[in-house]
């Protein structure tokens, strides 16, 4: 069989930003200057948001924190960090000189000023004279920008967000992105604002307002600069299942709508495939490539391509957005689809964890055995024992002390179907969650409400 | 009670470095990503092997955590001489035998390497063992013997208010603990802190004590309510062959105790150990460790009916042990000048071979004890450890002496009624 062309990930992103891939560098310190980005754009990726570019800004030392889990490193990444730090000629320079060398590559300018329309015109006006090929409008810093009147306090604030993307599109000739910040009851009253304003794509989502942990030997917070800390914002995996659903629910509001470049713990290619599936139309990584360098851009354009030979997609779009309208409102969710949890014998290796978490965590219908009734009956059972080692001399042709598997069962007609069971099961498709045909017809909420339920 | 308690042991610095630990400490990070492999089963099937039931997960997750004290006090409920089982246990054959991890094709989690860890920061930090009453009990119970058995009985009742005497014939406390376990498992030291440990819950120890009348075993009775017999086994079964009392025949355990306890590391340049037990095994790794340049195991069956484990076995192996297998001794050979042994006689299917021998240490199991101890039965007397069950391991004897120690005090409460 010919093998299928490799598929084009060659993105052209909010009418007219175009780079060889979806894959871009967020506005962060990866992309803090022209030699970083260089390397980047070598190691593969699509395109860089620079690292905000205002007047600058003096930082403080720790600046960033992590949560660890389960012995993982940075579930979880927070910073204190501000914009760039280095003078805004300085970063123009080098942005003209990346064009220079690097022309079929994204650079796209973040930008956050004083909220004045001669400030904005003039920042506009020199990061395209300098060769940038969009604008992000930083409007979701969360933290010491926020308390100038700057990044999220614009972000938060519709009238704000309206008025200076406005100032920014009187001038831009390039795209202008505005930058949400989630930080926010309801994102889509910014996006409105913006789109309003004549934006013509958002990026989404920044950081998270957060404190990550707190010391317990010496009672600081972290990050911990000389003794105090202060909230900052939260990225890295932790986050993806948070900007998955803000990304949903921008693509879903009509007033909203507008080319999204999706944020929010994207490292590998299937985070991506996911924000795509759902509409956005590049991608943006900042945690992953500070834990691990910008090297992780490799599989991600290598596993997207084979996912998409796979999946006989062609290209980005032939499949961007197609999982969006799989989400819906509860109340159009059929109610009459049932499935229970089935345990395959062979590949259970009796960790019991199924039992415990139906037990005391869902619905108490997976059982060991009859005899004992609940957790703590079998526990006792267990403690009960008496156990001894086996020892080749005296317990010679006597089975080994190994108790044997113990595999639980499913009373399917209890099984509401939750799935928890095969989420705790440490064995892949050990519990697999099987569809029970009830010939019932599909029936959601919205039908029983609207009395238009099938007898 | 309470006050700290330390039983005088002079450190060999020789045998230390002769005998580094065969499984090294965790540092914490390891001993972190270790106990966040673990799944933390339900009911878990390693508790079950284990005879003391220790609560795996429990103390596993603990550490996770990092509450390190309360996972050596989880430990310790279970198990008090958690600290010992987590070098000597055969875990291969127990809690980690048992583990879900090898029935999905992964190494098992490292129980007996995290268990030593909790223990380790439990004896670092000065770790009491708390009293599971502040009632003082007015009945008074004897453990003859200081073994694991009579160490765990004489510790569950103490925690629970008892007065509790140990009555051994040696001069230190731990039995096999500290006599007779290899030394790159277990030091002598590590095994008598444990023993503090429980002293210093108030528990009495009386050294040299030998109970060998029948007006002894009277008196113990007269004196105390409850009488936990925890003796072990006997003597050393000997060879009985042409020449076996020669000074340059000393069986397993005397030799393993020898270089353990009394700074004796003499030994031969061609050593023969004669049996396959884990004993056996013991003393001819440390054979080798203290400078032999042969050492040969004798067995007189074949490897397949080797009493040993099969880890044990591996190990033995690696240390440059050579076995003979279907070999049966037949008489001790000594060169009639310097009156030395020089070579050990054996019979391998009718024909006869002799093995260049200068030491020669037998190693065909312990005998049980005599007729005094047969008549230790009636209402006040209860027993555990190798001494009823033929010879297992320190943790099977710890788990009789804690069974007992809780029917001891339920007999005092049936008596009550």
């Amino acid at each position: 069989m010919p093998e299928a062309p490799l598929p084009d990930l060659a993105a052209t992103f909010a009418g007219g930003i175009r780079s060889p891939n979806p894959f871009w560098l967020a506005s962060a310190p990866p992309t803090n200057c022209g030699e970083q980005v260089m390397r980047a754009f070598d190691a593969g990726w699509g395109g860089a948001v620079w690292k905000t570019i205002g007047e600058p800004i003096m930082n403080v030392s720790s600046r960033y924190s992590s949560i660890d889990w389960n012995g993982q490193r940075m579930m979880g990444l927070n910073n204190i960090e501000l914009i760039s730090d280095r003078p805004i000629e300085t970063n123009l320079r080098e942005i003209a000189e990346v064009k220079k060398r690097y022309p079929k590559h994204a650079v796209i300018a973040s930008l956050m000023v004083e909220s004045t329309r001669e400030a904005w015109h003039d920042m506009v006006q020199r990061s395209e004279d300098a060769g940038a090929d969009g604008l992000e409008l930083n409007f979701g810093c969360p933290h010491g920008m926020s308390e100038r009147g700057m990044g999220s306090a614009v972000g938060q604030v519709p009238e704000y967000t309206e008025m200076i993307t406005g100032w920014v599109k009187e001038k831009a000739r390039t795209p202008v992105l505005v930058k949400l910040t989630p930080n926010i009851t309801d994102i889509r009253q910014i996006a409105r604002a913006a789109k309003r304003a004549g934006a013509d794509g958002l990026s989404a989502i920044n950081t998270i307002n957060s404190i990550t942990g707190i010391d317990l030997d010496t009672l600081e917070p972290r990050p911990n600069v000389d003794g105090l800390s202060s909230h900052g914002g939260y990225c890295g995996p932790a986050v993806k299942p948070i900007a998955l659903n803000m990304v949903h629910q921008l693509q879903n509001d009509e007033a909203s709508r507008l080319p999204i470049s999706g944020i929010g713990g994207i490292g590998t290619w299937r985070d991506a495939a996911e924000f795509i599936l759902l509409g956005c139309g590049t991608v943006q990584v900042c945690t992953a490539a500070m834990h691990y360098g910008y090297r992780i851009v490799e599989d991600m354009i290598d596993g997207l391509q084979n996912w998409m030979r796979e999946k006989g997609f062609a290209s980005v779009e032939d499949f961007r957005g197609l999982s969006a309208p799989k989400v819906t409102d509860w109340n159009r969710l059929n109610l009459n689809y049932k499935i229970v949890a089935r345990i395959h014998e062979e590949k259970c290796i009796g960790c019991e964890l199924c039992y415990i978490a139906c037990w005391d965590g869902a619905h108490q219908c997976i059982h060991l055995d009859s005899a004992h009734s609940n957790p703590p009956a079998i526990e006792a059972a267990s403690r009960a024992r008496i156990s001894v080692t086996p020892i080749p001399k005296l317990d010679r042709g006597v089975a080994s002390n190994g108790s044997p598997t113990r595999i639980p069962r499913v009373d399917e007609e209890e099984c509401v179907g939750c799935n928890l069971c095969a989420l705790v099961c440490p064995v892949e498709n050990c519990i697999t969650m099987e569809r029970v045909d009830n010939h019932l017809p599909r029936k959601t909420w919205e039908d029983l409400v609207n009395g238009n339920a099938h007898s | 009670m309470g006050a700290p308690v330390a039983f005088a042991f002079q450190d060999n610095a020789e045998v230390a470095r002769r005998f580094p630990d065969l499984h090294p400490a965790f540092d914490s990070q390891q001993a972190l990503t270790e106990a966040n492999r673990c799944l933390n089963c339900f009911d878990a099937p390693c508790a079950v092997a284990c005879p003391t039931h220790i609560d795996v997960p429990r103390f596993i997750k603990k550490i996770g955590t990092r509450n390190l004290m309360g996972s050596a006090l989880a430990i310790l409920d279970a198990n008090v001489l958690g600290a010992s089982c987590s070098r000597v246990c055969p875990v291969d054959v127990l809690c980690e035998g048992a583990c879900v991890m090898l029935r999905s094709n992964q190494q098992p989690i490292a129980i007996g390497r995290l268990q030593r860890h909790a223990m380790d920061y439990f004896w670092e930090r000065g770790g009491k063992l708390p009293r599971k009453s502040s009632r003082q009990r007015t009945q008074k119970i004897a453990c003859i013997g200081a073994g694991p058995a009579s160490l765990a009985c004489a510790a569950e009742l103490a925690r629970q208010g008892f007065s509790v005497t140990v009555l051994e014939r040696r001069a230190l406390p731990g039995g096999l603990n500290t006599y007779g376990v290899a030394e790159y498992k277990l030091r002598p030291p590590d095994s008598l802190r444990e023993a503090a440990m429980i002293a210093e819950l108030g528990v009495e120890f009386r050294f040299g004590v030998s109970i060998e009348q029948e007006s002894e075993l009277e008196a113990i009775e007269k004196e105390y309510d409850a009488i936990f017999v925890g003796i072990g086994l006997g003597a050393m079964n000997e060879l009985r062959i042409p020449g076996a009392d020669h000074p340059g025949v000393v069986d397993a355990l005397e030799f393993i105790a020898r270089y353990k306890t009394a700074g004796d590391l003499k030994v031969g340049n061609n050593v023969v150990v004669v049996g396959a037990g884990n004993t056996a095994i013991d003393a001819a790794n440390a054979a080798l460790r203290l400078g032999a340049a042969h050492v040969t195991i004798v067995y007189r069956r074949t490897e397949r009916d080797m009493p040993a484990f099969g880890f044990e076995y591996e190990h033995a192996k690696q240390e440059g042990v050579v076995f003979e297998w279907l070999a049966q001794p037949v008489a001790i050979h000594t060169d009639a000048a310097s009156g030395r042994i020089v070579s050990l006689e054996c019979v391998r299917a009718g024909a006869s071979f002799h093995l260049p021998c200068d030491m020669l240490i037998p190693a065909i199991g312990q005998a049980p004890h005599g007729s005094l101890f047969e008549r230790s039965r009636g209402p006040k007397y209860f027993t555990g450890g190798d001494c009823v069950n033929g010879g297992r391991e320190v943790v099977d004897a710890v788990a009789d002496g804690k069974r007992a120690a809780l029917a001891i005090a339920k007999s005092f409460e049936a008596a009550h009624a």
